[in-house]
């Protein structure tokens, strides 16, 4: 009995300091970001890597510590779900920014380009 | 709690991340939306005009604290204490209602200065991530509400518990979204 008592009061322990850990992380990590956009300690497109990437530590802070992902029992499930959902997200949101990405490339032409490589194009034929 | 009751647990809490997965799937379109119309403006004003950061940070505070109330609120389940749980509860909520209050509010001071979501497709775009983001907050709210009175009603007991580790599920995966919204809407956005 008193031994169940012990390991129980333990894993108690570790998740309330499992939460506060994720939670200043959290918090540093969106401090973090917010001041280096305002005070502008990057320049351009290294700028924009780091926030993104800040964003992207907080969010497996945030799947471990608080949704506590990767530590189940057993089969995980819940992590094969989500890695797999991530693909599917992956694919989404890069996918349509290649997409329009390239038909803003193709709409930049005049009507005349337009109509020349339309041409070209359909002489390669399908 | 007994083994089955927290095999049961478990179990339904699988199911809720696969409807969370799915949501998940929502807002990554919402945002593939946002990015491919984030420059559309229009003529009108983009980004660095409109949104003002320090705001936004206070916006992300609350949320993220909310977030790490939410945890406290289940572990006070797990140790039965009850009163616990209502306060942190009580705490998340408002919490909750304090960030919805602060949206609301910079959306109407968007939509009286002519900048609504007919302005642009960027507008359009961001008025739809956010308010999706916005309105699951607020479902969030009203169940907390009612899971305050179950609570109160009948304490502790497995279905009140299942309810709330499905509830700070659902919390701190609103959270997770917000991170992304902070990011790529509002940092990105006013470079």
């Amino acid at each position: 009995m008193g031994a169940t008592h012990v390991t129980k009061a333990t894993t108690e322990q570790s998740s309330l300091a499992t939460y506060t850990t994720g939670f200043i992380l959290s918090l540093v990590l969106t401090l973090g970001a917010y001041f280096s956009v305002t005070q502008h300690l990057f320049n351009g497109s290294i700028l924009v890597v780091a926030i993104v990437s800040m964003a992207l530590l907080q969010f497996f802070v945030q799947l471990f510590f608080f949704l506590h992902l990767g530590r189940e029992k057993g089969t995980r499930w819940n992590l094969i779900l989500v890695s797999f959902m991530m693909t599917v997200v992956l694919i989404v949101v890069f996918g349509s920014l290649w997409i329009m990405h390239n038909l803003d490339y193709h709409m930049q032409l005049t009507p005349e380009e337009q109509d020349n490589y339309m041409q070209i194009q359909n002489q390669k034929g399908f | 709690m007994s083994l089955k009751q927290t095999a049961d647990i478990e179990k339904v809490s699988f199911g809720f991340w696969v409807y969370l997965m799915t949501d998940l799937v929502l807002f990554a379109t919402l945002f593939a939306t946002f990015a491919v119309l984030r420059n559309n403006t229009f003529g009108g004003p983009g980004g660095h005009e409109l949104f003002k950061l320090p705001y936004v940070l206070t916006e992300t505070l609350l949320l993220l604290t909310s977030s790490y109330t939410s945890g406290l609120m289940l572990l006070s389940a797990h140790r039965g204490k009850k009163q616990a749980v209502l306060f942190w509860l009580g705490v998340t909520f408002l919490l909750g209602a304090a960030f919805v209050g602060m949206e609301l509010s910079e959306f109407h001071h968007l939509a009286v200065e002519g900048n609504s979501w007919r302005r642009s497709g960027f507008l359009s775009a961001f008025f739809t991530l956010v308010g999706t983001h916005g309105l699951h907050i607020t479902v969030g709210l009203l169940w907390m509400a009612v899971l305050g009175f179950q609570l109160a009603k009948k304490g502790l007991v497995h279905s009140t518990i299942k309810r709330l580790t499905l509830l700070s599920l659902f919390w701190h995966f609103l959270d997770i979204v917000w991170i992304f919204i902070f990011t790529i809407v509002y940092l990105k956005g006013t470079l």
